[in-house]
């Protein structure tokens, strides 16, 4: 197999919350609590959980806005912790960003231009020309009209806006985009178009994804692979097919049992788990999900399960298995 | 001048369920605002009729439409944080609507603000009534909004996107009880949303709005089976199926801006199976199938070769 775009390994972040002066007296917040994924070049892996569950500090993490407490993100098989110069900056370049909201994320100052050039001016040194030619070419991978260009972005509708935020990601030598609910803020018949331009781009352009969602049929669409991640650890990890075929620990069946019928005849789904998510700040011993857990068994509550190899491929944490 | 709704009429039953399905702007809230009457400045209705038990709401004054809302007709709207005042405990904004409709005073009136929080599952409501909204998590205080809607013993709860903001196992949890408090009340409802699988969970009835009017009416089954209206299809075929990695049906363009409207049928730019007449008249409602309503020359041409 080939080897990864990128591979996290045991990554971890605490944030530090409600400390006084010289950090007396705070609280620990285990946000992302050693997490290890890969991921292909041309793949997807989705990584689903509810909110708080840590995969925006996840995001944030590759993303180098945070800095890890632990553990290590390789790129092309090397610790990008250890990146400077030149080489860091090829990373940044490699590693790009969409997030949920293409109102806030594009500035209502710069034109349709300049938002996708800016990446270009700060990573190459091609002349106007050259990056006037780029921004056509990737106006038009989105399914933009070059003309459009000239406009401002209050000038779009939404789905519009994140295209040119997909048009921005891919203006670099990009090799991994983190798309971080991406239609979440879509109309319904866009999201269907946006879906399907990111399933096309990455066919066509071989790059890989990292698709964060809280949608479980969305997630399972566009992914190859899924993360399950529930306070801060991932609690399945599988192949998507294999995953819905056969959800394995009880939060993953959790999740599916929320989901949505597509058709009022489906079956009806089993009740949905009782509880929220537990605040980061006081997690549960032992297994994090055993307080909602409908098969919690003593074990459960003492003894943390690691990840072990699961029927059908992938791995899950679960005392059950 | 913006028409927000257009000549949308639906009616519906006691313990019934309407789902008001369309993408943003297509009128769902404003036709849901003028039914209780809160429509915002410089918004009028300027035809038509709402009957509510028998009376028109549309010709009643704001004082006697304040004795019906919040008693005979609740609203709970998508952000509870928006609904709740932050500055008042939970018992206070509970309370209202039986203080000020039903008299309540005192014990009996503390009993039935834990009776209310109780039915929308509040743990130890005789303590967290004392609370602040901010202490609760959003899934409670989307309960909260519920238990306020309860509390005049509502014929009619009309939901928009109640469920948007919470995360999937607690919208689940949210609909099972609205399901379960409409089988002990036999409260109708309205479900304002842009999602079709809360529509297949909670919807005897849907109707689907595009550019303020309703293009397609029909039975939950009968429109998931046989959609009728193009606009109804691309909605369903554009949701990603659990399990099918199928490429998804999805129609070009957005959804238009009301002032400035298409001729002809308003769906007609972005309509795959459009006819020369659909840009140039807009097509009137005909009759589909049973219990069935679609606003398409493609149904109506159907209708006039069978």
């Amino acid at each position: 197999m080939a080897s990864p775009v990128l591979e996290v390994r045991g990554l971890t972040k605490h944030f530090v919350v409600g400390s006084r002066l010289l950090g007396a007296g705070g609280a620990l917040v285990k946000a992302v609590d050693g997490v290890d994924f890969a991921i292909n070049q041309g793949e997807t892996l989705g990584l689903i959980g509810e909110s708080g569950c840590g995969k925006t500090t996840t995001s944030k993490l590759i993303l180098l806005q945070e800095t890890p407490t632990a553990g290590t993100i390789a790129f092309d098989g090397r610790d990008i912790a250890t990146l400077a110069g030149g080489e860091l900056m090829t990373y940044r370049r490699a590693v790009q960003v969409v997030f949920q909201d293409p109102f806030s994320s594009l500035s209502p100052r710069m034109r349709v231009r300049d938002i996708i050039a800016e990446p270009l001016e700060i990573h190459t040194r091609l002349r106007p020309a050259a990056v006037r030619e780029r921004v056509d070419a990737v106006l038009q991978l989105v399914g933009l009209a070059p003309d459009v260009a000239s406009l401002f972005p209050h000038e779009f509708s939404g789905g519009q806006r994140q295209r040119i935020a997909i048009a921005r990601a891919l203006v670099t030598e990009t090799r991994l985009i983190v798309l971080d609910e991406p239609v979440s803020a879509l109309d319904v018949s866009v999201r269907a178009q946006i879906i399907n331009q990111l399933e096309h781009l990455q066919r066509t352009l071989g790059v890989s994804y990292l698709f964060i969602g809280h949608d479980l049929a969305t997630v399972a669409h566009i992914s190859h692979r899924i993360a399950v991640m529930y306070l801060g650890k991932i609690v399945e990890t599988a192949e998507s097919d294999a995953l819905c075929a056969r959800p394995m620990h009880p939060y993953t069946r959790a999740l599916f049992a929320a989901a949505l019928p597509s058709h009022p005849d489906d079956p009806p789904a089993e009740r949905a788990i009782a509880g929220e998510v537990p605040s980061a700040l006081s997690l549960p011993s032992g297994c994090r999900f055993h307080p909602r857990c409908p098969l919690a068994m003593p074990v459960c509550s003492e003894v943390a399960p690691p990840l072990r190899l699961r029927d059908g491929g992938g791995e899950v944490a679960c005392h059950l298995y | 001048m913006v028409k927000a709704v257009d000549h949308v009429s639906f009616s519906l039953g006691e313990g019934e369920t309407l789902g008001l399905v369309g993408e943003s702007g297509s009128g769902k809230t404003t036709t849901c605002l003028s039914i209780v009457g809160l429509l915002p400045r410089g918004a009028r209705i300027v035809g038509g009729r709402v009957t509510f038990e028998g009376e028109d709401l549309t010709r009643k004054s704001q004082r006697e439409l304040r004795r019906i809302r919040g008693r005979r007709i609740a609203v709970i709207l998508q952000d509870p944080m928006a609904s709740l005042n932050p500055l008042f405990t939970i018992f206070r904004q509970v309370a209202e609507p039986a203080f000020f409709h039903q008299q309540l005073r005192g014990r009996t009136l503390r009993a039935r603000v834990q009776h209310l929080l109780r039915a929308v599952r509040i743990p130890s409501p005789e303590w967290r009534m004392r609370d602040y909204p901010h202490q609760m998590s959003g899934g409670m205080r989307q309960r909260i909004v519920g238990a306020i809607a309860l509390a005049g013993g509502p014929r009619l709860v009309i939901a928009d996107e109640p469920t948007t903001n919470l995360d999937v196992t607690i919208q689940a949890q949210y609909l099972d009880l609205l399901k379960d408090i409409q089988r002990d009340t036999g409260v109708a409802l309205i479900f304002v949303t842009h999602n079709l699988g809360i529509v297949a969970k909670m919807c005897d009835r849907v109707a689907v709005m595009y550019a303020g009017a309703i293009v397609e009416q029909a039975p939950v089954r009968e429109l998931f089976n046989t959609p009728r209206h193009p606009y109804t299809r691309a909605l369903l075929g554009a949701v990603p199926k659990l399990g099918s990695k199928e490429p998804l049906y999805a129609i070009a363009g957005q959804p238009p801006n009301l002032a400035s409207l298409p001729a002809g049928c308003s769906f007609h730019p972005r309509c795959p199976e459009a006819l020369p007449r659909c840009a140039t008249e807009a097509p009137d409602e005909v009759h589909a199938g049973p219990g069935s309503a679609a606003r398409c020359w493609l149904v109506s041409n159907g209708v006039a070769r069978s």
